[in-house]
């Protein structure tokens, strides 16, 4: 990266001109990592993510009686099937979701909210890299905090279960895929977050959108009739996503690596409508 | 790599060509042209509702023109390297999480240019935000607001400042600071925007104005001359001895004149040299009167008169 200082003849001025390099995409980042910093909401968000994966997890474990009864709740991919390790080790993800999502929509749609976004865009007036960059950071944030909450849960969950039948250990068949598979799931949740929040301009319409694609829609969909709700079903973001965190690949769900990129690519389609709205409209 | 426009004077900084909004069918800037020169303080002015925060929005881009462009520093503000070098801008609208601090606010706005934190310090000081740098700014009153506002709008050392109604909300110390700074800016050579809907206030800071109305523009004038044509800024002086008065007023740039025997209207010196001259050479005077306040009454003439050619028929001319 060139680092021009740039410099103006300027007649009467104090001595000691103020040093201004050219907008690039490494100060962008940068410039979100303190706006990020710099506000409660992120704080709140990410430490309430680990703890409802960490806390959840563990505590399931633990109350975890042995009877080897079917998880009737919880996320997709792990509601209504045999109960296992990974997924008692998961059993915060569906409200981790929420909050990671949340935090994600607040990152842009916030910027509208307050009125932020005008200072923003007028330092970044290419507008594009200010989206970008919101969605790299919040993925990787909660991609940390993520893998750390599902990884402690499944640790100290591991010692609740020692000596069950269905006990597990990290080196065990697919638990390392689940496990990664679901930070990768929730940190894909913070970037449509961050495009939904972006696309609506509104706190209070990303999240209702958000808690509407992810919770509501598969529920929605059983009211289609069955041939389409077989074929479709899978394909809804929050299924295809959850079959990145199942433990065992069932017929009637994506394999693992199909799932998350079917669920990448409808993050990817928010974004893009995103980028689309962002580059061409009035703020 | 960036174009530096020179410093040399003359040159329009922000250069407006029949610059044109609607919002729907309603027209909020209609064709408007105008030029933005450095070096002096151009005062933007309308009543509410003219199209003044819609024309500063499209020099930022933060609205797109329907039609027409404006420039700044001769190129679309979106195609320069560093905007907050060109120009740096205080909008009307809030716009800083009520969550931030002043402090990280700025340095997030600085590290979009690689500006180093030393000179988001300077700009907190600057703006006399030193005590509440780290507070959050949703605490702020509406003048500190203003404040960390016209910090942001510097941060970038701007070769143009525009600044959307800047004195709202501010008390009378910050108004007096306000006016100080934009003439030390406009004297360093930097060009400055600056709008407002009070006339008088504005006469006070600006060399140079213009004046819209219902997104059209009205004036495009020196303050001097404003005053002038208008006939406003005078004094009206009434004495026995009008006729000698007028002699000894008489001055380069003093112009009297009278519509009866005793009774004179002076421009070009103000109530205070009219009454020391009159004491000196001993000619009583029974009347006084500065017509200051009717600058705003101009203004309002010439606004006025654009709410009536707009009501009616289009009849394809730009009223005046
Ligand atoms: N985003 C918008 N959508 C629709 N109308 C707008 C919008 N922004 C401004 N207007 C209208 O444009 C007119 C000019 O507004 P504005 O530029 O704020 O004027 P001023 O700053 O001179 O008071 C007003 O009538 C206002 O209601
Ligand atoms: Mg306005």
């Amino acid at each position: 990266m060139s680092a021009i200082a740039i410099e103006r003849p300027q007649e009467g001025a104090a001595s000691g001109r103020t040093a201004v390099k050219p907008v690039r995409f490494g100060r962008v980042l940068l410039s979100e990592t303190t706006k990020f910093r710099t506000i409660r909401s992120t704080w709140i968000c990410l430490s309430l993510g680990l703890v409802l994966l960490g806390l959840f997890g563990s505590i399931g474990a633990f109350t975890y009686d042995g009877g080897g009864a079917a998880v009737t709740d919880g996320p997709p991919g792990i509601a209504g099937r045999p109960l296992d390790a990974v997924s008692l080790a998961l059993m915060g993800l569906s409200f981790a979701s929420l909050v990671v999502g949340v935090f994600g929509v607040l990152s842009t749609a916030g910027e509208y909210s307050t009125g932020t976004i005008r200072s923003t865009l007028a330092a970044v007036p290419k507008r594009l890299p200010v989206l970008w960059a919101k969605a790299i950071l919040a993925g990787a944030a909660v991609f940390v905090v993520a893998a750390v909450g599902a990884f402690a849960a499944f640790l100290i969950g591991s010692v609740g279960l020692d000596g069950e039948a269905i006990a597990l250990s990290l080196k065990d068949d697919g638990v390392l895929r689940a496990l990664l598979g679901a930070a990768l799931y929730l940190a894909l949740v913070a970037v449509f977050g961050v495009a939904l929040g972006a696309l609506l301009r509104s706190p209070a319409g990303g999240i209702a959108a958000l808690v509407s694609i992810l919770l509501i829609l598969p529920g929605l969909a059983m009211l289609l009739p069955d041939s389409w709700y077989d074929t479709l079903n899978p394909y809804f973001p929050s299924n295809a996503g959850g079959a990145a965190y199942a433990l065992t690949e069932t017929s009637d769900r994506l394999s693992p690596g199909a799932g998350i990129a079917v669920f990448a690519g409808w993050v990817a389609l928010t974004l893009a409508a995103a980028a689309f709205r962002l580059k061409k409209t009035d703020v | 790599m960036p174009s530096r426009p020179g410093g040399d004077g003359g040159t329009a900084m922000i250069e407006a060509r029949e610059l044109t909004k609607r919002y729907g069918d309603k027209t909020v800037v209609d064709r408007l042209s105008f030029t933005v020169k450095p070096g002096e303080v151009t005062g933007f002015l309308g009543p509410n509702g003219a199209g003044k925060s819609t024309t500063m929005r499209m020099v930022l881009g933060l609205d797109a023109p329907t039609a027409g462009s404006v420039t700044v520093n001769g190129k679309a503000y979106d195609r320069h390297a560093a905007p907050m070098h060109e120009i740096g801008a205080l909008l009307e609208a809030k716009s800083v999480h009520p969550g931030r601090s002043a402090v990280g606010h700025l340095t997030a706005l600085a590290q979009t240019h690689g500006i180093s934190r030393k000179r988001v310090d300077e700009v907190i000081d600057l703006a006399g935000l030193h005590s509440v740098a780290n507070k959050r700014v949703g605490a702020f009153s509406l003048g500190m607001g203003q404040r960390l506002g016209i910090a942001a709008a510097l941060l970038g050392d701007p070769e143009v400042v525009m600044l959307d109604e800047p004195v709202n909300g501010l008390d009378p110390e910050g108004v007096l600071w306000i006016r100080n700074l934009l003439a030390q800016l406009a004297a360093e050579g930097r060009a400055v925007l600056l709008s407002s809907h009070l006339m008088s206030e504005t006469a006070q800071i600006a060399d140079h104005l213009v004046i819209i109305g219902r997104g059209r523009l009205l004036a495009d004038t020196t303050v001097e001359a404003f005053v002038r044509e208008t006939g406003t800024g005078a004094v009206r002086v009434a004495a026995d001895e009008a006729a000698r008065l007028r002699e000894l007023l008489a001055g380069p740039d003093v112009t009297v004149s009278g519509s009866t025997d005793t009774e004179l209207l002076v421009t070009g010196l103000g109530a205070r040299e009219i009454g020391r001259v009159a004491l000196r050479h001993g000619v009583a005077l029974h009347e006084l009167t500065p017509l200051g306040a009717s600058l705003e009454a101009a203004f309002m003439d010439l606004t006025t008169d654009e709410l009536e050619y707009r009501s009616a028929p289009a009849d394809g001319r730009s009223a005046r």
